[in-house]
């Protein structure tokens, strides 16, 4: 009692409400069956009080009563199996008052439709979609759909006016610099331009999606998470889109109309309206649905382990070197990426506190050999500079692949120091986290200085 | 006296709708019921009623409705619909059966098993 007149808040009501949170986390037990049973809960705390219990024991003992969580939890979703195939639940009718989920949907129905006429937009001055405007159309790429998708963002988490103002500002300089910049045709500086806009972009959409929550960690990894979700959402849902074009052209076959010209020319629409609403399902989805990256990640971890070390194996037995070829050193960076994304989503989804794993174990296997790997390409790549000098394309591949290598490297280390238990784990993802602005930044550098450099050549 | 897992879960229903047949209820005082009926011998996990009511719910032998409590919190009263207490008539039917049988055997088996309980 005293302690209650000092806090202010009652220390019974506390421990309920732990243990509410901890039944809400049970996906088999609804928000009404938490209410049901606290009912109860309160119940039985009552009753052993009059019986003169003080509030913790009469808490303890009620706790008990109840039984085990997983037992519970285990028969709920005997009784409630269905629960267990988590649906996504688009506007929950339980939502706390202020709830702007019915809202929500129209935003993201608008924003979609307004991405789908920016893309539009340009035929109407006679830049029709298709091969002539393809370089127009490949230099904005990403300013008909990440502009409405970082506005999204910026709508949901009530972003003040100063950094609406920024991301405006961000996306109209990139404008700018894509459409002003006199890039000749068909040069490597405008397809690198091309490639890198969108990476140094994302950066405005992480912000946007951080919400103030940029300059933490776990905000950054919650962007992490969000990026792998909706890579697989979209690849979902333009598998779906494909699966409706062709049925819907095989139907227009059969009464003798071709639908095919026609459904090329809104299929840009759709492709750009497809990245909003994935960015919606992954935010409606949050917790509904078992993320989907962090399971592909364990699946394909051994998978690319085992290929990597039988690429090293095969190497060292016959003596072969890396043959530099146009692509090669664009193939080691895409390796690295995909090493970087997998230790990414392992990150993201381990427990901080578990210890060391063979899971772990394997990762670091994974790190060693994709960095041992890569050191043979960046030998081979530096010869045949040094041989033939410099190109836009030399050097923007050389320079990702070192940045991408120093970020493997320094978490391979500090992987090794927590698996002897010298390091925190946390040490390594502060480090990812930290590193994140790294590529956009490069990708930013490569957009405008290159060109600069290089005479847009 | 410990009584056996499958027997409770067995007359957990029978005494559910039998509880709420009396008068609409809600899960702490249908607890509070079975306990006082088995003189406290019948003893549940707390947490595993609200399952089995909710299976009773699905199959539309209940009927749950939200209201609130004396307190004024929130609180699920169920009350038996027609089909319930077909199913418990026919529930008190089977069990009178099973008890009537039981009873006949006790009635020849009590004296030597009470003589054995002295043996041992």
């Amino acid at each position: 009692m005293v302690e209650h007149a000092l806090t202010g808040v009652d220390p019974l009501e506390n421990q309920i409400a732990q243990w509410r949170s901890y039944l809400q986390r049970r996906a088999a037990i609804r928000p009404q069956d938490v209410a049901e049973l606290e009912d109860h809960l309160r119940g039985e705390v009552a009753a052993l009080r009059d019986g003169g219990l003080s509030d913790d024991e009469a808490f303890l003992v009620a706790v008990k009563r109840m039984g085990a969580l997983d037992a519970i939890s285990n028969e709920f979703a005997r009784e409630h199996s269905d629960r267990l195939w988590k649906q996504l639940v688009m506007a929950r009718s339980d939502g706390a008052p202020g709830d702007r989920a019915p809202l929500e949907m129209v935003v993201v129905f608008a924003l979609a439709m307004m991405a789908a006429i920016a893309i539009k937009l340009p035929a109407l001055f006679g830049l029709e979609w298709g091969e002539k405007h393809a370089p127009f159309y490949a230099r904005n790429a990403s300013l008909f759909v990440l502009p409405f998708l970082a506005g999204y963002f910026a709508w949901k988490r009530v972003l003040g006016q100063r950094a609406w103002m920024g991301l405006a500002a961000g996306f109209a300089a990139a404008a700018i610099i894509a459409n002003l910049y006199p890039f000749e045709a068909r040069s490597s500086t405008l397809i690198l331009a091309v490639l890198h806009l969108p990476i140094a972009l994302w950066l405005l959409v992480g912000i946007a999606y951080a919400g103030g929550r940029w300059r933490q960690g776990e905000g950054r990894m919650d962007f992490v998470r969000f990026s792998g979700e909706l890579a697989i959402y979209y690849a979902l849902i333009a598998l779906g889109g494909g699966v409706l074009v062709a049925i819907t052209i095989g139907m227009f076959q059969a009464i003798g109309v071709s639908a095919e010209k026609l459904l090329e020319q809104w299929l840009p629409c759709a492709m750009v309206g497809a990245v909003i609403v994935g960015a919606w399902l992954v935010e409606a989805k949050q917790g509904v649905i078992e993320n989907m990256a962090p399971v592909l990640t364990r699946l394909f971890t051994p998978l690319f382990a085992v290929a990597l070390l039988a690429f090293l194996g095969t190497m060292a037995w016959t003596g072969r070197g890396i043959d530099i070829e146009r692509n090669a050193l664009i193939a080691f960076d895409l390796l690295l990426v995909l090493v970087l994304g997998l230790l990414l989503y392992s990150i993201s989804a381990r427990e901080r506190e578990a210890p060391p794993g063979a899971f772990d174990r394997l990762l670091v296997l994974l790190l060693a050999s994709a960095l041992v790997a890569d050191t043979f390409a960046l030998a081979a790549i530096a010869a045949r500079i040094s041989a033939f000098g410099f190109t836009p394309n030399r050097v923007a591949a050389l320079g990702f692949n070192i940045i991408l290598f120093v970020n493997l490297a320094w978490s391979a280390v500090l992987y090794v120091r927590f698996l002897r238990g010298r390091k925190a784990f946390a040490r390594l993802e502060r480090w990812q986290t930290a590193y994140l602005p790294v590529f956009p930044a490069w990708a930013a550098f490569v957009v405008i200085v290159f060109p600069l450099v290089f005479g847009f050549r | 006296m410990e009584i056996n897992k499958d027997l409770v879960a067995a007359s957990a229903t029978s005494l559910i709708l039998a509880i709420i047949a009396e008068g609409d209820s809600y899960g702490y005082a249908i607890l509070k019921r079975v306990s006082d009926l088995s003189g406290g011998q019948l003893q549940w996990t707390d947490g595993m009623l609200y399952p089995v009511l909710h299976r009773l719910e699905r199959q539309g032998h209940i009927e749950g409705a939200w209201g609130a409590s004396e307190t004024g919190r929130k609180r699920k009263y169920y009350r038996i619909t027609g089909p319930g207490r077909a199913q418990l008539a026919e529930q008190r039917q089977q069990w009178q059966t099973v008890d009537a049988a039981l009873r006949n055997i006790w009635r020849a088996v009590t004296p030597i098993a009470s003589s054995q309980v002295a043996h041992g």
